[in-house]
């Protein structure tokens, strides 16, 4: 079978690391995003027709909320598998140790 | 017990005990790590101490090992090992074959030639082989082969010896190996049993060899360890017992050893143990003496506290039995630098670390990396700074830069639109920036944000305003409140030494400055926290000091309450008169206290004129040096009071860049992929994520954290210390194996 190492145990380490930060926090930005938090109007790209051609006010806004939030939501999911990845490499960093051993 | 409020008490003491038991006596000692030996032959040289042969034996003896360690000497005999072990390999294989060969042989034997050549040949080498015997001898041969393991064995009978000869050089072309075989069936078994008897010798001998090669090393290296330590141990004993005396008769040691009052049955405890184990029959006598001198420093510490004891000492090591600032500052110094760090975020992240560096401590001590000791051995600093920062990060409401909304913002936009308020629709549309009146009702709700600072802020455009202004007054309350503790702990420090002149001396009037003009400034800021007024005419709080010091009343609308000036008058020329009392009360004092000592010793010593007019002239240099350092004292302490009150404002400053690093990061890196949001915004977002965690840990975890804790430790080195603390003592260094083997 041939090798999937490609990373060492450092490497692999600092891969889970940051992933499992990147899951929680992006999974709780997406939450934030979902439930329309006022104090991340700045993150929202809003411009100035969705505020003045809204038929049912603030219903545009809020649509873009929601995609940020699905954004971030992709996101955490991407680096689930990230976090997969770096577990699978830190086994088969460990699995190496005790085979050369 | 007080003892980690202040230094423990220690006590000389004399140790007699004879010279056998004198090593083992040492070794318990050494075990123990309670004591310090003291220098008793201070004036000679190193090579004229009654032990420098032994001490140089055993330096010797650590060089050698030093270099054994390289595994010069090992490395031959490693080296000669294995080539034994390679030629046995091969004869091995050789029997082996031989073995194979004896055995396919008998399946040939009804070939009636009896030429042949026998051998062994690689396998894949084979068919070559047959090959060219074919192209050589037009089938004038007879090959048979068989193939028991890798290797061939093959016979080939031949007629005629030239041939035999012609094949033999083919053989070796082939690097086959060939081996002779007895004609005769009788012949064959013997060989066979022969080859056996000596395949089975031949294992055992390899595998002796293998089971002593392993014996060899891992004793070496066990040994090698034990060896290294033991001489270290020796080494110690011996520079030990130079700092001993030896008496006449050669019998007796004396030492005399600081140890702790509290410690002294451990020792006698010890002493007897090792004196038993030399098997002499006097027990050492341990004999506590008086003494002028000054103690050294010992503050008892475990794995906890030690991490802020080490940050005290490097400053100064405290005097004998002076207050340990060390146990406030387990509380302060973290609280210091979490007000500097100020954010949930980052202070979870930096909890989560030091727990990670707590869990696996003695994995990163192996290491032995200088930094990663370092960090190692502040793990817990660290983890009491992670936990004090998620409050402060609560208390101002900042994670990564954005506020959390828990209780609902007392702060309500709506009631500004009409009927309630002036806004209309068209006003949106022209403002760029629009103010919420509190005045209107509504729209503050009346009742302040339960817990920390109101959500609203993050959004609003004018929150330095707000922030910078609470920040800066938060600032001069703690510093104002962290010196007044400084001064209440020499306070402590009086009493304990019983030097209640100097309370009233120099306590009572420091306190009386401070409390007046700073403790009057907390009072105005709270003041007027507390008390509701039009924020277009209130009066400014620093405007209010500059002009209560210059005794100015004459501009308008000066005033937070009633009484102020009167108040305001008498609390400056308090604090003035302070300064004269602090100047000169304990100098005249001592003026007095010497010129009625000098009045009554001087009928005593009119025979003695030249004693006498030494004195007086001591009395001179020592007037003198007590007025300057004095006024140096006073001088410090009051605009000590002013610089240090300002020192402390580095709180703000540092939360401030804190927050706006932040928040820079924020905007600059993770905005700028949150804001996509078309196809691949989730991928730019994870991959932009991960440089957000990266800048995030160098800057604002590693560098605002190393700079924060820098400004905290200077605020309690300097303005919180310089109130109480003396530092010119000399630390207890007891004789411990325990702390020799922890610092190789």
């Amino acid at each position: 079978m041939v090798s999937c190492l490609f990373c060492g145990p450092k490497l692999a380490a600092c891969g889970i690391v940051i992933s499992i930060w990147g899951v929680i926090m992006l999974a709780m930005l997406g939450i934030f995003f979902t439930t329309h938090s006022a104090v991340l109007i700045d993150d929202v790209p809003f411009k100035e027709e969705d505020m003045h051609n809204d038929q049912d006010p603030p219903h545009n806004i809020y649509k873009l909320y929601n995609q940020v939030g699905y954004n971030c939501f992709i996101a955490a999911g991407i680096y689930v598998l990230v976090a997969a990845l770096s577990f699978c490499q830190i086994k088969l960093n460990h699995r190496k140790e005790y085979m050369v051993r | 017990m007080d003892s980690f409020f202040r230094s423990e008490e220690m006590c000389l003491v004399q140790l007699f005990f004879q010279t056998e038991s004198a090593h083992n006596c040492i070794n318990e000692l050494g075990h123990l790590g309670l004591v310090q030996f003291k220098d008793l032959n201070p004036g000679t040289v190193a090579f004229q101490r009654r032990f420098v042969k032994e001490v140089k034996k055993c330096e010797e003896m650590e060089r050698i090992l030093r270099k054994y360690s390289r595994f010069d000497k090992l490395e031959q005999e490693l080296k000669e090992i294995n080539s034994n072990r390679d030629t046995l390999r091969q004869n091995f294989t050789q029997l082996m074959e031989i073995n194979h060969l004896l055995k396919v042989f008998d399946a040939f034997l009804f070939y009636l030639h009896d030429r042949f050549v026998a051998g062994v040949i690689k396998h894949e080498r084979f068919p070559a082989f047959e090959k060219i015997l074919w192209r050589l001898f037009h089938g004038n041969f007879v090959l048979r082969h068989e193939d028991p393991v890798k290797k061939d064995v093959f016979v080939v009978f031949v007629q005629g010896d030239q041939i035999r000869g012609k094949i033999r050089k083919l053989c070796d072309g082939f690097h086959a190996s060939m081996y002779p075989c007895p004609n005769n069936a009788y012949a064959r078994k013997e060989m066979r049993t022969n080859v056996n008897t000596r395949i089975e010798d031949l294992r055992l001998v390899l595998k002796r060899t293998e089971e002593f090669r392993e014996t060899t090393l891992t004793a070496a290296a066990a040994n090698l360890q034990e060896w290294a330590s033991k001489v270290k141990k020796m080494k110690a004993i011996y520079y030990t017992l130079n700092l001993c005396n030896i008496d006449i008769t050669q019998k007796l040691i004396v030492a005399e050893i600081w140890c702790p009052v509290s410690d002294l049955n451990s020792v006698h405890t010890a002493l007897i143990h090792g004196s038993e184990q030399s098997g002499s029959s006097l027990s050492p006598v341990v004999n506590r003496i008086q003494t002028q001198q000054t103690p050294p420093t010992f503050n008892r510490v475990n794995s906890f506290t030690s991490g802020f004891q080490s940050i005290i000492d490097a400053y100064g090591v405290g005097n004998y039995q002076e207050i340990n600032p060390a146990p406030y500052t387990m509380v302060t110094f973290p609280f210091l630098f979490a007000v500097m760090f100020g954010d949930c975020g980052h202070g979870l992240v930096m909890t989560l670390l030091a727990l990670w560096l707590i869990l696996h401590q003695e994995h990163f001590r192996k290491l032995k990396n200088e930094l990663i000791d370092m960090l190692v051995d502040g793990r817990y600093i660290i983890f009491l700074m992670g936990l004090f920062s998620i409050y402060t990060g609560l208390i101002y409401n900042d994670c990564f830069s954005k506020s959390f909304n828990v209780f609902g913002s007392s702060w309500s936009v709506r009631p500004m639109f009409h009927p309630h308020g002036p806004w209309t629709n068209d006003t949106l549309h022209d403002s760029g920036h629009l103010h919420l009146d509190p005045l209107v009702s509504g729209v503050y709700s009346g009742n302040p944000y339960p817990f920390g600072v109101d959500p609203i802020w993050n959004i609003a455009s004018n929150k330095l305003s707000f922030l910078n202004s609470y920040k800066m007054k938060m600032s001069v309350i703690m510093g104002v409140a962290h010196m007044l503790f400084g001064v209440t702990l020499s306070l402590v420090n009086y009493i304990f030494f019983r030097n209640l002149k100097d309370v009233a001396l120099q306590f009572i009037p420091e306190v009386i400055f401070m409390l007046s003009l700073f403790g009057y400034l907390i009072f105005l800021i709270l003041y007027k926290w507390c008390v509701v007024m039009k924020s277009e005419s209130a009066p400014s709080i620093l405007l209010l000091f500059i002009n209560m010091m210059l005794f100015d009343y004459s501009s308008e609308g000066t005033v937070l309450y009633r009484t102020q000036k009167p108040v305001q008058i008498f609390l400056v020329v308090v604090a003035v008169l302070m300064v004269p009392w602090l100047l000169f009360a304990k100098p005249l004092l001592l003026y007095r206290k010497h010129k009625q000592l000098k009045f009554l010793s001087l009928p005593f010593c009119l025979s003695l004129f030249f004693g006498v007019k030494k004195a007086f002239v001591s009395l001179q240099v020592s007037m003198a040096d007590i007025f300057v350092y004095q006024g140096i004292h006073t001088i410090e302490y009051c605009l000590g009071c002013i610089s240090n009150t300002a020192s402390y404002l580095r709180l703000w400053a540092l939360s401030l860049a804190h927050a706006e690093l932040s928040e820079v990061l924020w905007k600059m890196v993770l905005q700028v992929a949150l804001r996509v949001t078309s196809g691949m915004g989730s991928v730019l977002l994870a991959v932009t994520f991960a440089a957000f965690a990266v800048l995030t840990v160098t800057i604002l975890l590693v560098m605002e954290g190393l700079s924060a804790f820098l400004h905290a430790l200077r605020l309690h080195w300097v303005e919180f210390q310089n109130k109480f603390y003396k530092g010119s003592g000399y630390k207890f260094t007891p004789l411990s194996f325990n702390r020799m083997r922890d610092m190789q």
